[in-house]
Order: structure tokens, then C-alpha cells, then sequence
């Protein structure tokens, strides 16, 4: 082995600049970007002319807003209504998916399908199915002889409808995660518990759930994440409405952007929502002890 | 392992084995759950139910849709919305989906390979602080850097060239693969690296020899995951294209909607036309892209 080294010391061994293009690309359009949106929250910036440097205008702009309070309310709205509706019910599919059972394994590749589809693409179904004339909403108020079926017309249902649609379109992924978690538990402990006389009921409750702590944190994480800069679903369901109840801070930016081009304004709301998103995310995994993992597998 | 009906992904690895045989267990059955079994058929319904209307009114004649609602089942089948779609400018928005989705998983792969590789075999403080430049640009949500890329494209003067699309959804998608390939390419073993590097083997042959042929199943999950988000992309187009020329397959449908107003079954043929693609490509990749999208998860 000694005379391999002296003869050739980094034979095989790629150097740094193999690294180098994918650090370049990435730091130019994804890290560079983060510095660039702090930049420009500082400016006036209508994005034709050069941006001019404002100062804080822009935030004490932004902690005056009636419109930006509404958004930010919504989207904690949004985020908090979106993990308590999931995760039971992503948490209980998924694991009842990690089984072995042929039937289990039909059943989640169908479950999966919703994954697949483009948000605009689910988007435009939904819209079609609460066509308050002509869709599957139209149909139920027959059933139940409702008077209004026009869910998105009401600011309520019009909420009611982004979370549903987010819940339905995203809770495969999450099911997977927990699918992924719940077979990363050891099938002794479940003998252990079923020598101890442990049910099924109680197995979930005592060996599934707590072993199951670290998924749910990453599920958490992404979940807020997600629905902190959900968007795509917004602007095709409601744009923003009725009035401004479903306007979530990602939509209200997009507006402030890219309909009134006061694109200084908008990147202030962005770094808003960067700073929310990654704070909410870092106190998570703060609080429950996530960055003291050993394992990245742990999450799984 | 069976890949008809084992959705298992290769993290189940260090579990311990399943029971040996699968589907047919004549003796030791697993009790069924009923409320659960109960639980999985109402999501069942839930998921189905919006396909089945999906599917069910593209199959109808405009006006049959106006008049029986969208549960009824087809009294003909007719395909003439599907016709009426493939007519229009649907082709050229799938031609650019195409070249988009195949131009960023090329990017992609090509990169994330490189600096993997790098990763996993550099003795250097910098490759480890390359990892860790990935695993935040994570954290990256692409709404909050919209701005400034638009800003970048334009200053490239890219705006409204499928290149704009191209690059930034390539630049999201590197850190899943950049992951997954450092998670693969960590388990080569360290002897096979030595037996190459005694051969005298260069960085660039232990790559093509070595790295790429060890790591296809981690590639091919980074392809699968890259080309997913690529077709499905739309944020970067709707902000960075314009014109019909550059229109990607969502844009064209976000816009299908001004055009087909009132001609439902139009407009879901062509949600139908965009997503059977990747329903073929499920039935084929299922297990790549199910690693990918844990691999989203699981980090």
C-alpha cells in the first residue's frame, strides 16, 4: 500500500473542480437568488427600468398592509388546517399501506396516481367539479336539495375547496413517507407487544406511533412548507377570491409582482415568506430534537 | 423482489426481511383490519371518484355533458374532443414539454453525477461544504426566489425562450439528486475503489467504469424525479414565457381555460392528453420514481 501512495497519491480521486459546474449552476439560479430577493426588497422596481434603492419603505410598507396581514393570516390559516386534516389521515393510510398484503399495494399505486398529475392539470379538474352548473357540486346540492352550490363563491368554501384540493393532491406523498417510516420499524417490537397481549389498537399506539416520531416531523416540515408556498392551485381555482379570501402570501405576491409589476414591493413579501418558512421549519426540528438524528435514515 | 405489486422502495433494505412468501401466505394470514380496510375504501372513493369524472367526460359529446352532468356514464363513446384538441396547439406545447423535460433531466443528471462524485471521493473540507450547500438549497422554495430569477433571465436575455425554463427547473431539482447520488455512490465499496486506483485508473475512468455503472439504480430514480418536476413544472414558465412558441404543456392548459370555456369535455381531453404520459412512464418506473419522491421526503 506504501508504494502506492508515493507512486501515484490521488490516483482515482476526482479533484474540486469536479464539483464546480453543479456549485456554479446551483449558486446562480437558487442561492444567489435568496441574496439577490433581500436586495431587492430594499428597492422600487416596476421591472423594465433599474431598481432604485428605497430603504425600508418597502418593509413598513408591508407591516401597515391590511392585504399582507389578511395573506399572512390565511396562510397560517392554510398551513395549521392543512396538518391537522393530513396527518391522521396520512398517517393512518400510510401505515395500514407499509403491510404486506397484495390488496395494500394495489390499493397505494392507485392512491398514488394523484401524485403524478401537474398541479394545473388537477387544478382544472377541480375547477370542472365545482362548477356550480355543470359539476359534481351541481349534482350534491340536487342530492341534499342545497340552494347554493357555488362553493368557490363563498369566501368559506372557496378556502374550504384550496384545502381539500391541496390535501387531496399532496397526501399520497405524505402517505409515502409514512409508508416509508412504518417498514423502517422492527417487526419485533411488534411481537414483543403482541406476546404482551397488545391489540392492534394498542400496537399503533404504543410501538408505531412513537417510533414513528421522527416521519412525523419531516412530514410536518414539508407539509408547512408546502402549504406556506402553495400557489399554482390558487391562481387556476380562485385567484385569490372571492374578494381576497383565499389571497395566501405566495398568491398575493405573485400579484403585487407580476399583474401590478411593483416587483421591489412583491420581493419584500417574499423574503417575508422565506424568513417565515425557514424559521417555522428550523423551530420544528428544533423542538423536537430532528437535528440530533444520527442516521440520515432516521427520518424515513 | 416482484415489481407487479411490491411498492417497497430499496430503503426497506435494512428492515428485516418480510416473511418469504408474498401475496399467498396459506398459513399465518395477517388478521384483517376491517375499520382500516373500511378507512383505505373511502380514500379509494375520494381519489377515484374526481378520476372517473376526468376520464368519463372527455369520452362525451359536449352537449351530452351539458345535459346528463358529469357521473353519467358515456351513452357513445365519442373521441372528438380529443380530436379537437389534438388539432389545435397541443402538439407544439407537447414538443416543448419534451424538449424541456428531456433538456433538464440531461442537465440535471450530468451535473449532479459530477459533483457527487466529487462529494463522496474528494478529501476535501470544500466538497463536504458542497453537500452541505445542496441539502439547504432544499429548503429552497422557488415562489421566494421567482423575482430574481426573472431578473437573471432577463439580464442573460433569455425571457421568453424554453431555455428560461430549462435552467432554474434544473437548479431545483439538483438537490434531491444530488442527494440520492451521494446516498448511492456512498455505498460502493471502498475496495473496488482501490483495486481501480491500482490499475492506475484516472478520476474520469473510475467514473465510467466504476461510479456510473454502480450507481444506475440511483441515476435512474434522479432521472425519474428530475423529469417529473420538469413536465410538471409550471411556475418558471408562466413567469418566464410568453409567447405560443415557448408554451409548455401547463401553460397551454392554464390558458385552455379562456379557450374551452364552456367546452368541458375539451378541456379535461386535454388534462387527459397531458398526464398520460406519465401515467405510461408510472407503469414502467414506478419503483424510480416512488425512491425519488421518498427521497424528497426522507432527507
Amino acid at each position: 500500500m506504501k508504494r502506492e501512495t508515493i507512486r501515484s497519491p490521488r490516483a482515482g480521486r476526482p479533484g474540486i473542480a469536479w464539483a464546480l459546474p453543479a456549485v456554479l449552476f446551483f449558486f446562480l439560479f437558487a442561492a444567489a437568488p435568496m441574496g439577490i430577493v433581500g436586495y431587492l426588497s430594499f428597492t422600487d422596481w416596476d421591472g423594465l427600468s433599474d431598481p432604485s434603492w428605497t430603504g425600508l419603505d418597502n418593509w413598513s410598507r408591508l407591516w401597515n398592509d391590511d392585504g399582507m396581514r389578511n395573506a399572512i393570516w390565511l396562510s397560517l390559516l392554510l398551513t395549521a388546517l392543512s396538518w391537522l386534516t393530513q396527518t391522521p389521515v396520512v398517517l393512518l393510510l400510510g401505515v395500514w399501506a407499509a403491510g404486506r398484503q397484495r390488496n395494500r399495494a394495489v390499493l397505494s399505486a392507485i392512491f398514488f396516481l394523484p401524485l403524478l398529475a401537474s398541479s394545473v392539470a388537477l387544478a382544472l379538474l377541480w375547477r370542472t367539479i365545482f362548477d356550480p352548473n355543470l359539476g359534481l357540486a351541481a349534482d350534491i346540492a340536487d342530492w341534499f336539495d342545497l340552494d347554493n352550490a357555488d362553493l368557490l363563491g363563498s369566501s368559506t368554501g372557496a378556502f374550504a375547496a384550496i384545502l381539500f384540493v391541496s390535501g387531496w393532491q399532496f397526501a399520497p406523498f405524505h402517505m409515502l413517507i409514512y409508508q416509508g417510516g412504518a417498514r423502517q420499524i422492527p417487526q419485533s417490537l411488534y411481537d414483543a407487544a403482541s406476546i404482551d397481549g397488545a391489540g392492534t389498537v394498542r400496537q399503533f399506539f404504543h410501538v408505531t406511533l412513537p417510533q414513528l416520531r421522527n416521519t412525523i416531523v419531516t412530514s410536518t416540515v414539508l407539509m408547512v412548507v408546502g402549504a406556506l408556498t402553495y400557489f399554482d392551485v390558487v391562481l387556476i381555482l380562485t385567484r385569490g377570491g372571492p374578494g381576497d379570501a383565499t389571497a395566501i402570501v405566495p398568491y398575493l405576491m405573485y400579484e403585487t409582482g407580476f399583474r401590478a409589476f411593483d416587483l421591489g414591493y412583491a420581493s419584500a413579501v417574499a423574503a417575508a415568506l422565506v424568513i417565515v418558512a425557514t424559521g417555522t421549519s428550523l423551530l420544528l426540528v428544533r423542538l423536537t430534537g430532528f437535528n440530533r438524528m444520527r442516521s440520515t435514515r432516521e427520518g424515513m | 423482489m416482484s415489481t407487479e405489486t411490491d411498492l417497497r422502495p430499496e430503503l426497506a433494505r435494512d428492515t428485516p426481511p418480510a416473511p418469504p412468501v408474498r401475496g399467498r401466505r396459506p398459513f399465518r394470514l395477517p388478521k384483517a383490519n376491517y375499520p382500516a380496510g373500511i378507512g383505505a375504501f373511502v380514500w379509494l372513493v375520494i381519489v377515484i371518484v374526481p378520476l372517473y369524472i376526468l376520464v368519463a367526460s372527455t369520452l362525451q359529446s359536449r352537449q351530452e355533458y351539458l345535459d346528463n352532468g358529469p357521473l353519467s356514464l358515456p351513452d357513445s363513446i365519442s373521441f372528438d374532443s380529443y380530436r379537437q384538441v389534438l388539432e389545435g396547439d397541443f402538439p407544439r406545447y407537447l414538443l416543448n414539454t419534451l424538449i424541456v423535460t428531456a433538456s433538464c433531466t440531461a442537465l440535471v443528471l450530468t451535473l449532479a453525477v459530477t459533483v457527487s462524485y466529487s462529494i463522496v471521493r474528494t478529501r476535501s473540507r470544500l466538497s463536504q461544504r458542497a453537500f452541505q450547500l445542496f441539502l439547504l438549497g432544499l429548503a429552497i422554495p422557488s415562489q421566494a426566489v421567482i423575482i430574481p430569477i426573472y431578473l437573471i433571465i432577463t439580464e442573460l436575455s433569455l425571457y421568453d425562450t424554453l431555455l428560461a425554463i430549462i435552467l432554474p427547473t434544473a437548479a431545483f431539482s439538483l438537490p434531491v439528486s444530488v442527494l440520492i447520488l451521494v446516498g448511492t455512490m456512498r455505498d460502493i465499496s471502498e475496495e473496488l475503489y482501490e483495486s481501480m486506483a491500482l490499475d492506475g485508473a484516472r478520476s474520469v475512468r473510475v467514473l465510467f467504469q466504476l461510479v456510473i455503472p454502480m450507481s444506475r439504480a440511483g441515476i435512474s430514480t434522479a432521472g425519474v424525479f428530475s423529469a417529473l418536476s420538469a413536465w410538471n413544472g409550471f411556475l418558471f414558465p408562466l413567469i418566464l414565457t410568453q409567447s405560443r412558441e415557448t408554451r409548455v404543456l401547463t401553460l397551454g392548459l392554464y390558458d385552455f381555460v379562456g379557450e374551452f370555456r364552456v367546452d368541458i369535455p375539451a378541456l379535461l381531453a386535454a388534462v387527459v392528453l397531458s398526464i398520460v404520459p406519465i401515467f405510461t412512464a408510472y407503469l414502467f418506473a414506478r419503483r424510480q420514481l416512488i425512491n425519488g419522491l421518498m427521497g424528497v421526503g426522507g432527507k
